[in-house]
C-alpha cells in the first residue's frame, strides 16, 4: 500500500499527487513512468513521473480525470493509500550532449514534459519551452516551467491566453526566426507529436516523442504496448516510452490506442451510475 | 474394473464448462484414490521416481495412500515437492513419472499426478496453515521472482534458516501460475496457499518491485548474501508478419494476463478484454491450448488452434489436447499464417494460412514444416491470439554487468545454478527458455543446496 501525502486541483480536471514510494523514488529519472493500480479490483494503469524527492521518498504523478481508474484515483484523500505502485518503468529521458532544445508539452502531457524540462535546464543546455491547452483555466505549471526555461512560450486554442493557435504554429515560428536547436522533444496527445514530428522532419531537426500506449504489465511481458517504429515493432514499456518522432507510425498508435473505447465509455457510465445512488 | 485400465479423472461436462472459469477436473475421491493407489506394483528399481524432476519417493506415497494414510503421504511428497498441489494438476506425467511407469507397458500407468492432486488436496482441506518456528541463520538471501523455482528456492531456503525476501514486479506473487495459467485448470486460491506457507514459514515477499528498474542486482549483492534470479521466460515472441498490430491481435501473454491476473472474465472486472467471435490461436504448446480455452469461455462461437505441424507433434500436454477437442476447439494442423487481414478502421477481420506438408528432421530432431506454394486462404476471424513461444525479459541482463547470457537470452549456468557473477544463481526458465513448472522447481531446489554451501563456504 502507498500513501498519497499531499493532493491538489491544477485545474477543474487535472490533479497532482504526492505519493510516499520508496522504490520508485530511488531510481527515478525524467521520461520514466509508473503503473498503479488504485484498488484490488483495479486496473493497471500507466501514469508518467512528473516529479521525485530521493530525500523524502516520494514520487510526484499529475493526471487527467479522463475514465474510471483517474475518476476513482480522484475520489483518494491525503492520508488515503493506493493499492500498486510500481517502477520506475522505462527509459529515462537522454539528455546529454545537447546545447539548445525545444520542449514541447500539450495539455496535460505537459506534466510530462516538466521533469525533463528541468533536467536539461539543471545541465546547463538551453531550453525553450512551447506549451498549448485548449483554454486559459487549463494551464498547468506555469510557474514551474518558467523556473526552467530560457525562454517560455504558451499558446491556446481559442487564443484566451497567450497566442492563440497550437503549439506548431509557436514551435515554426522560433524555428523561422532562426533559433537553432539540436533537439525537439514532444509530450502531448498523439495528434500533436505526429504534427511537431511532421513539422520538424521537414526542418531536418531530430525529434523525440513519448508514446502513450495501452499498457497492462509494463515490464515487456505482454507486447500490449507495441507500435510500429522505422518499420519495426517495439515495446514501448521497455524501448521506450521515448522514440524518434520521424520513425513513429502515429496512426497505427492512434488505432490502437482506441481498442477498448467502447468498454472505456460504459465502464464510466456504470461507474458514476454507482456514485450517484 | 480392468486392471490394465486406469481410474478416470472426473470432469465437469466438456459443454458445460466451456462457459465458466471453475476447475475442469474435480479430482478423485478418497475411495478411488485408494483402489488406484492399489494399481502400483511396487517396483524395486523405482523408474517413476527417476522420471520426476525432484524425485518425489512415488511408490512410498502411494503405498500410504492405498492405506488410507493420506495425510502421511503427504509428508513424503513434502519431503522433495514444494507444491504438489499445483504439480499435481500442471505437470505433463505422460512424460515424467507416468511415462517410466511398469504399468504403462502392457497398460496404462499408475494416475500419479492424480494421486498426488488428491493427497494434495486432502491435506489442504484438512490441515490449517501455521507459522513455522525455525531458528534463524543470521544469512539473507533475495529472490528474484515468484514463480515456480522461486517459490522452491524460498521455501528451500527458509527451511534452512536463511532470511529470505522474494521480489516480484507483478501485484500478485506466483509468476506463470497466476497470470499464465488459467482458473479452470489451477484455481488461484491453490497458488495463494502455497504463497502464504512461505510467508508463514518467514519469508518477506515484496511486490511491485521490478529487478533492472526498482533495484539492480548489484544493489542486492550489498545487502543480501546471495541471489537467486527466478525470473522466467516472458517476453512474447511476435511471427513479424504483416498486420499483427492490428487490433484483435494479442500475444497469449496479454490475452492471458488480462484474463487470469486481472480478471477481465468477470462482469464487473474493470480490466477489459476483447471479447471474439472466431478467434484463431496462433502455435501448439499449453498456452496456446489455454488461450484457445479461454476464448471459448469468453463466448467466442468459433476458436481454432492453427498449428504448423500435425497432431503428433503438438508440444501440448495430451490432457489439455483432449480437454480443448471436447469443448469443441478445432485443430487446424500443418498450417502456417502468412499474413493478418484488417478492415478500415485497424480491427482484424481474417487471417491468411498456408499449408504445410513436413520434410526432413531439423536440429530438434521434429520434421521441418515446408509450405506448400499456392495453398494460401483466408480464414474469417475477428481475434488472433499469437502463442508461439516465449523468452527471457532482457532487463536483468542489460542492467546487470558481468552476467552471461546466451544467444537466445538465457542467463548461463551450472545444473546448481551458479551464474558467472559470484553470488548470483539463477534457475527455471530464465536458464532453459520456457519448459515446465516441475523443472523450474528442480532448478529451485539444487538452488537453494548450491546457495546454502556457498554461504557456508564464504562463512569458513
Amino acid at each position: 500500500m502507498y500513501k498519497i501525502l499531499k493532493k491538489e486541483r491544477l485545474n477543474s480536471s487535472v490533479t497532482r499527487m504526492v505519493i510516499e514510494a520508496p522504490f520508485v523514488a530511488k531510481k527515478a529519472q525524467p521520461g520514466q513512468f509508473i503503473i498503479l493500480r488504485v484498488d484490488k479490483d483495479g486496473e493497471r494503469v500507466p501514469f508518467t513521473i512528473a516529479d521525485y524527492d530521493r530525500e523524502n521518498e516520494t514520487v510526484t504523478i499529475i493526471f487527467q480525470v479522463v475514465g474510471a481508474e483517474t475518476s476513482l484515483l480522484n475520489l483518494k484523500n491525503e492520508g488515503d493509500y493506493i493499492e500498486d505502485f510500481v517502477g520506475p518503468l522505462g527509459n529515462p529521458t537522454k539528455t546529454d550532449g545537447y546545447k539548445k532544445v525545444a520542449v514541447i508539452g500539450g495539455g496535460v502531457g505537459s506534466a510530462i514534459a516538466y521533469p525533463v524540462a528541468k533536467k536539461f535546464h539543471q545541465q546547463g543546455t538551453v531550453v525553450h519551452t512551447v506549451v498549448g491547452f485548449r483554454n486559459k483555466e487549463l494551464v498547468i505549471l506555469a510557474d514551474e516551467f518558467k523556473a526552467v526555461s530560457d525562454k517560455y512560450l504558451l499558446v491556446s486554442d481559442d487564443g484566451s491566453t497567450g497566442k492563440k493557435g497550437f503549439v506548431t504554429d509557436a514551435l515554426k515560428e522560433l524555428i523561422d526566426s532562426g533559433e537553432a536547436y539540436d533537439l525537439v522533444i514532444a509530450i502531448g496527445p498523439i495528434p500533436m507529436m505526429k504534427f511537431v514530428s511532421k513539422l520538424t522532419k521537414g526542418y531536418g531537426i531530430k525529434t523525440i516523442v513519448s508514446m502513450n500506449p495501452i499498457m497492462i504489465d509494463g515490464t515487456g511481458m505482454c507486447g500490449g504496448c507495441r507500435l510500429t517504429v522505422g518499420g519495426e515493432t517495439k515495446f514501448a514499456c521497455v524501448d521506450g516510452p521515448e522514440f524518434d518522432g520521424h520513425l513513429v507510425d502515429f496512426d497505427e498508435a492512434m488505432e490502437r490506442g482506441a481498442m477498448y473505447k467502447k468498454f472505456e465509455r460504459s465502464e464510466e457510465c456504470r461507474l458514476f451510475g454507482k456514485e450517484v445512488q | 474394473m480392468d486392471i490394465n485400465k486406469r481410474h478416470p479423472m472426473p470432469c465437469r461436462d466438456p459443454l458445460v464448462r466451456n462457459k465458466d472459469f471453475k476447475e475442469v477436473a474435480t479430482g478423485y475421491d478418497a475411495e478411488t484414490a485408494i483402489e488406484e493407489a492399489k494399481r502400483c506394483l511396487h517396483c524395486k528399481h523405482r523408474p517413476c521416481v527417476s522420471g520426476c524432476p525432484v524425485n518425489i519417493a512415488i511408490p512410498d506415497f502411494i503405498a500410504l495412500v492405498a492405506e488410507g494414510k493420506f495425510e502421511e503421504a503427504y509428508q513424503v511428497i513434502a519431503k522433495t515437492s514444494a507444491l504438489p498441489a499445483v504439480c499435481g494438476r500442471v505437470c505433463p506425467q505422460e512424460k515424467q513419472c507416468e511415462s517410466k511407469c511398469v504399468r504403462g507397458i502392457k497398460g496404462e500407468s499408475v494416475g500419479i499426478g492424480r494421486l498426488e492432486r488428491f493427497v494434495a488436496d486432502y491435506h489442504n482441506a484438512n490441515t490449517p496453515l501455521k507459522k513455522a518456528d525455525i531458528p534463524k541463520n543470521g544469512k539473507r538471501v533475495a529472490i528474484v521472482g515468484s514463480g515456480p523455482s522461486s517459490l522452491t528456492c524460498a521455501g528451500d531456503l527458509a527451511k534452512m534458516g536463511y532470511a529470505v525476501t522474494i521480489f516480484e514486479a507483478l501485484h500478485i506473487a506466483g509468476g506463470v501460475l497466476v497470470y499464465g495459467i488459467p482458473e479452470f485448470r489451477l484455481p488461484k486460491a491453490i497458488v495463494q496457499r502455497e504463497v502464504d506457507g512461505l510467508k508463514d514459514m518467514g519469508v518477506d515477499v515484496e511486490t511491485n518491485v521490478v529487478i533492472g528498474r526498482s533495484i539492480s542486482i548489484d544493489d542486492m549483492l550489498q545487502k543480501y548474501d546471495a541471489v537467486f534470479v527466478g525470473s522466467g521466460a516472458g517476453l512474447p515472441r511476435f511471427m513479424g508478419i504483416e498486420g499483427e498490430n492490428l487490433k484483435g491481435v494479442y500475444s497469449a501473454n496479454e490475452f492471458l494476463t488480462r484474463i487470469n491476473l486481472m480478471k477481465a472474465y468477470k462482469e464487473d472486472s474493470r480490466t477489459p478484454v476483447q471479447h471474439g467471435r472466431r478467434v484463431a490461436v496462433v502455435g501448439g504448446g499449453n498456452v496456446a491450448m489455454d488461450a484457445a480455452r479461454c476464448a471459448k469461455r469468453l463466448g467466442a462461437q468459433e476458436v481454432c488452434i492453427i498449428y504448423r505441424r500435425s497432431m503428433e507433434e503438438l508440444p501440448a500436454r495430451a490432457e489439455e489436447v483432449e480437454n480443448a477437442i471436447e469443448e469443441q476447439i478445432e485443430f487446424k494442423t500443418l498450417m502456417n499464417p502468412t499474413r493478418i487481414l484488417g478492415n478500415e478502421n485497424g480491427n482484424v477481420t481474417g487471417i491468411e494460412c498456408v499449408n504445410m506438408e513436413l520434410g526432413e528432421p531439423d536440429e530438434s530432431g521434429r520434421r521441418r514444416p515446408v509450405a506448400i506454394k499456392g495453398s494460401e486462404h483466408i480464414i474469417d476471424v475477428d481475434s488472433v491470439i499469437i502463442a508461439i513461444g516465449t523468452s527471457p525479459n532482457p532487463l536483468i541482463k542489460s542492467t546487470t554487468a558481468g552476467l552471461e547470457v546466451d544467444k537466445r537470452g538465457c542467463i548461463v549456468a551450472d545444473e546448481n545454478g551458479r551464474t558467472s557473477r559470484e553470488g548470483v544463481f539463477a534457475g527455471g526458465d530464465t536458464v532453459t527458455g520456457a519448459a515446465t513448472v516441475i523443472k523450474a522447481m528442480g532448478a529451485g531446489k539444487a538452488a537453494a543446496k548450491a546457495i546454502d554451501e556457498y554461504i557456508k563456504s564464504k562463512a569458513n
